[in-house]
């Protein structure tokens, strides 16, 4: 942690540390203890007066059936955008590990959509299934199924879905590539020589030595869904049609913002960081693990 | 390969042609949307081949402004304030980190500990989840609408200041007690030995950084209400909005090109230190 020399005390580090402690302090503590405060207020109708009410905003919360709709469904979108993301890039790595010369055009030509900020991911493909213009709407119409995300919510949820997945599908694949790299060869050549072909060697020898690296970014797209593709809803549904898509933190923004419900919005606010910390301590175990491996 | 199955090797190549078709698939249509007229862009189906009117199209939406109808700020400013933004971000972030993980490691004093959990804090609430307090702040700072607003509260970083951490722990004590014996203080060890050190690493996560800064989207959303100040990701969103009354959708999907051009072009040029970067930050 510290060094075994180090120079001698003086109010220099103070003056090094002060930048981001005061960075800290107004932009991070201040306005999270805010948020601890209002969400314990109640203001009425007008903004003219409020009242103290304990944790009558978190209670109200979880009688709501949209709060709890919200939560489900945004449990939802994280699994499937997880799973679709991550069985995508499990099957392009499982290949490229494959690849002799060339690997690295494959990766080059997979990892740039990480780039990409989520609300033009959404715009792309919001313009992709646009109900009358179009080019995939069209083309399913063509096959005989009627799109219209805006009309429809599961038609709505499948392409925020969509949109998210393929944004992390460059971060997983990246991810993958290299732990089946790391695999030393002369494993998986003994399995060969016993006779295993690529598919049995993939699923006895191969996947079972990445689960390491497959929990890790269970954690991260977790993380991701949750709080990264605020972007991808605002741009594609808007939350709608009728809240189908209104995940936590579309409806922290909604609720504050458009509904100016300072109370609830802060309690949600609440509610949030308590869930990245809970992720944040996963996501450190898992590498407290990793380090005694 | 461990075997030689020529066609398991074909397969493989398939596969994976397969699957960067299907990742590059919305940026193809996005590029083809982008080379048509406006005409063009409102008859079904939608081209699936490229047009001739890129470089009018560009020349439109880089200097017009913007989508008829709206009043937006011109697309070459939006793309200037993107760069402000996300280069005072990434700096911003990796100065201050320097010098904190410098102070952190390289000295004993009271408190030590007590602001290293501070820093360790903001690792858990991203933006995302304080927005109506943190809004309150920078407005009561009078902070809205301006560049300062737009970097400053985002570039305290607690990934940035571990990863400085871990790496002056590996820098052998023996380069300290040389560079004290020698008369160096500690801001002469900082610029002169610790600096230039870590030179591969401040540029990985410069990459990082900087695609972070410039995909801000719900920050600026909030701060920004004048139109001179918008950023060129924000205004995607605006022109969807627009594109209800007057589709002009070789002029948006213009805009999304000329937005996602820059983090992308960092990703393929400096694609060794991006993933040294990815992979680093996460530890």
């Amino acid at each position: 942690m510290l060094k075994r020399v180090h120079f001698p005390p003086s109010v220099l580090p103070y003056l090094l540390v002060a930048p981001q402690i005061i960075i800290t302090l107004v932009f991070f503590i201040w306005p999270a203890s805010q948020a601890l405060w209002q969400s314990m207020l109640v203001e009425d109708a007008f903004g003219l007066s409020t009242e103290f009410v304990w944790f009558e905003n978190f209670q109200a919360l979880f009688r709501d059936d949209q709060y709890i709709g919200a939560f489900k469904r945004t449990a939802f979108f994280s699994l499937a955008v997880a799973f679709v993301s991550m069985s995508f890039s499990l099957v392009l790595a499982g290949f490229a590990d494959r690849v002799v010369r060339g690997a690295i055009v494959y990766r080059t030509l997979l990892i740039w959509p990480y780039a990409i900020a989520p609300v033009l991911a959404g715009a792309l493909w919001v313009f992709m299934f646009n109900p009358t213009l179009g080019i995939l709407a069209y083309g399913l119409e063509m096959l005989g199924y009627e799109w219209n995300h805006q009309l429809r919510g599961g038609q709505a949820m499948a392409l925020v879905i969509m949109a998210a997945s393929w944004k992390q599908v460059a971060y997983n694949f990246l991810f993958y590539l290299a732990a089946m790299q790391a695999i030393p060869r002369s494993v998986i050549e003994a399995a060969a020589i016993d006779g295993a072909g690529p598919i049995r060697r993939f699923w006895t020898i191969i996947f079972p030595l990445i689960s390491p690296t497959t929990f890790f970014l269970l954690v991260i797209n977790a993380v991701y869904a949750f709080f990264d593709t605020f972007g991808i809803i605002h741009a594609v549904t808007q939350g709608g049609p009728a809240n189908a898509t209104t995940i936590l933190v579309y409806k922290v923004y909604n609720d504050g913002f458009v509904g100016l419900d300072l109370g609830g919005s802060a309690a949600q606010s609440v509610i949030l960081m308590i869930l990245v910390i809970a992720m944040t301590v996963l996501q450190f175990r898992y590498i407290e693990r990793k380090v005694e491996y | 390969m461990v075997e030689n199955r020529p066609w398991l090797a074909f397969f493989t190549h398939v596969v994976l042609l397969i699957g960067i078709a299907i990742i590059a698939l919305p940026i193809w249509i996005t590029f083809v949307a982008a080379t048509h007229d406006e005409i063009r862009m409102t008859q079904v189906p939608l081209p699936l081949l490229p047009g001739d009117q890129f470089w009018v199209n560009l020349k439109a939406t880089l200097f017009g402004r913007g989508l008829s109808g709206t009043e937006t700020a011109p697309v070459w400013l939006m793309m200037l304030n993107s760069l402000v933004m996300a280069l005072g971000i990434a700096l911003g972030k990796i100065a201050i980190s320097l010098l904190s993980a410098f102070a952190i490691v390289y000295f004993r004093f009271p408190f030590r500990m007590g602001f290293f959990w501070m820093i360790f804090i903001t690792l858990m609430l991203p933006v995302e989840v304080r927005i109506v307090p943190t809004f309150e702040v920078v407005a009561q700072l009078g902070l809205l609408n301006s560049y300062a607003g737009l970097t400053i509260p985002l570039i305290a970083s607690a990934t940035a200041t571990f990863m400085f951490r871990q790496v002056f722990l590996t820098i052998p004590d023996e380069m300290l007690e040389s560079a004290r014996i020698d008369g160096a203080g500690p801001m002469r060890f900082f610029f002169d030995i610790l600096l230039p050190l870590s030179r591969t690493n401040i540029a990985a996560l410069f990459v990082i950084l900087f695609i972070y800064g410039w995909n801000q989207y719900l920050w600026p959303l909030l701060i920004t209400t004048d139109s001179d100040m918008t950023t060129i990701v924000m205004s995607i969103k605006q022109m969807l909005e627009a594109a209800e009354q007057s589709p002009q959708w070789n002029i948006i999907m213009m805009t999304a090109l000329l937005a996602m051009l820059p983090p992308v072009l960092v990703v393929v040029l400096m694609q060794k230190l991006f993933v040294k970067g990815l992979t680093e930050t996460e530890k």
